[in-house]
């Protein structure tokens, strides 16, 4: 479905990604697995077209995205969810959620199917989004960018900071998202969230994509972790 | 509509109808000052739907208040229009002049778009000084009271002057209220949180910042053409940049991001320079220093801190 071929990208002269090559699978969890400062959060904004990219091809369904501007690459069916969930702070909940609507035209139904992947939020509809906790905030930003009713979901650390009860929960929506068919791209440090949820994963090292292996490999053999993360 | 829409809409109405009252109880002294303070007030609600809700930092409105102005006054004197059919011109006017500057200046953003809308707005009142033959340069013209004549209705009389400017004041309350109220207001609001977010979320944040140019210069004309029809004068010094730093003065100390800021900016602003001129010459040492004292403890401007201490649910 979605498809990087020997990416290059970069900020101004630093070049950060290089021959980066991957694929995520509908109805498939792909995990970026790497150090800090691999390369893993510039891919996801290489992707959305955040980072120009300065040579290789992306293709969403056959169709080359590489070239469009960052606020046509929603519209293509990519939802983000950020590292440090980045909401508008000052809009209420319901306001955030309506503001990932504007690309899937889905209206009340759409809203009503997030809402109800995060309960939680049903009764805070009118509080401001700033003035929630961290965990709800989270859940906040997944189901905004649920409401695009995404092709592909891009996950940036989403269980980061948060308590385990917090994480169970979007870790639940994650699978549900893939298991309707929804092709997952998630960034994760964390070796056993990685190994419980993915169903491949790719390893990122200074700039390169290494190679991708099948979690049920990793589990049997967890040394291959430690020649990337050394953990 | 939720209770709390109807507290908004309701406190909004009330605002206007208390205006209404005050007409007929403040003695004639006032109401001059009133209806000026309402037109100036639309110029700072034009300005804080730019600065306000979509964070765009500009010192060019004096161009758009300006535009609206000459539209209208030359419409009249120079084209022959009607009254009505000028302030529909000047609206014309000020789209198109909103839309050309907008579409320029939005290419930069922060400092820099500060600087390069100073310099749109300079360069306009330049033009209007050079083609002095036509707008008569600084001495600026007077539209003479025969000519501001609304159907049947004289703007030169002081109680009709305060009805239009309030009825002029409550369309555009209402207006504003509506707007950011309304997707594309929440899209603004977004977009001024965090631009990058927004475009992730497929909002094309330069059409965005356009459309809000465009309606805050659009406003902001109207103020100016109904300042010259209403008042009967139009002269380069609103054209000035001390118009278009203004507005940003009114909209900081009333709240910028609310709806009823704007108003209570320029309406505290207004009297405390008229109060203070009653008891001292030094009366801008006076309304500086209470300047600097709302700046200190009134950071969010004085309804911005009613907003944050007592009623978050003020728009």
């Amino acid at each position: 479905m979605l498809v990087l071929d020997k990416i290059n990208a970069g900020y101004g002269s630093a070049q950060i990604l290089r021959d980066v090559s991957l694929e995520a699978k509908p109805g498939e969890i792909l995990c970026l697995f790497g150090r800090n400062g691999a390369g893993k959060t510039t891919i996801m904004k290489a992707i959305m077209g955040l980072v120009r990219t300065t040579a290789g091809v992306i293709t969403l369904g056959g169709q080359n995205i590489s070239r469009l501007r960052a606020d046509q690459i929603p519209k293509c069916g990519i939802g983000y969810i950020p590292q440090g969930r980045r909401l508008f702070s000052e809009l209420t909940v319901e306001e955030n959620i309506e503001a990932g609507l504007l690309v899937s035209n889905g209206g009340q139904v759409v809203k009503q199917r997030v809402l109800d992947m995060f309960p939680p939020l049903k009764s805070r509809l009118d509080q401001q989004a700033g003035t929630l906790s961290g965990g709800e905030q989270q859940m906040l930003a997944t189901a905004r960018a649920l409401a695009i009713e995404p092709k592909v979901l891009l996950l940036d650390e989403p269980t980061e900071g948060l308590q385990p009860s917090m994480i169970e929960q979007i870790r639940n929506v994650v699978v549900q998202m893939r298991d309707e068919g929804v092709a997952v791209i998630l960034v994760e440090q964390r070796v056993d969230a990685v190994l419980s949820i993915a169903n491949r994963v790719t390893f990122i090292e200074n700039g390169y994509s290494r190679e991708t292996l099948n979690a049920s490999v990793l589990n049997s053999d967890k040394s291959l972790l430690d020649k990337y993360v050394g953990v | 509509m939720r209770a709390g829409e109807n507290r908004v809409w309701l406190l909004h109405i009330a605002v206007v109808l208390v205006i209404l009252a005050l007409h007929f109880v403040l003695p004639p002294y006032h109401h001059g000052i009133l209806a000026r303070v309402m037109v100036l007030a639309i110029l700072a609600m034009g300005y804080n739907f730019a600065f306000g809700y979509t964070g765009l930092l500009s010192l060019g409105h004096a161009l758009f208040f300006g535009a609206g102005m000459y539209a209208m006054g030359l419409g009249i004197t120079g084209l022959g229009l009607s009254p009505g059919i000028a302030v529909l011109f000047a609206i014309v006017c000020s789209v198109l002049v909103s839309a050309i500057i907008g579409s320029l200046a939005l290419r930069t953003a922060g400092v820099s778009l500060m600087i390069v809308t100073l310099m749109f707005a300079q360069a306009g009142w330049y033009l209007i000084l050079y083609f002095g033959e036509i707008t008569r340069g600084d001495e600026g013209f007077v539209i003479p009271q025969a000519q501001r004549l609304v159907a049947g209705i004289d703007l030169a009389d002081s109680n009709n002057r305060y009805l239009i400017a309030l009825i002029l004041f409550a369309i555009v309350l209402f207006t504003t209220l509506k707007l950011v109220r309304s997707s594309f207001g929440k899209a603004l609001v977004a977009i001024r949180e965090n631009e990058e977010r927004a475009k992730m979320l497929g909002y094309n944040v330069f059409a965005y910042k356009l459309g809000a140019i465009i309606v805050s210069g659009t406003i902001s004309g109207l103020a100016g053409a109904a300042y010259g029809l209403l008042f009967g004068y139009v002269g380069a010094t609103f054209a000035s940049v001390q118009y278009s730093i203004l507005p940003l003065l009114w909209v900081l100390l009333g709240g910028a991001s609310t709806i009823l800021g704007p108003f209570v900016g320029t309406l505290f602003m207004t009297y405390l320079i008229d109060i203070s001129s009653e008891f001292t010459e030094a009366y801008l040492l006076v309304a500086g220093v209470i300047l600097v004292l709302l700046t200190l403890f009134a950071r969010q401007g004085i309804v911005g801190e009613v907003k944050k201490r007592f009623a978050p649910w003020l728009p």
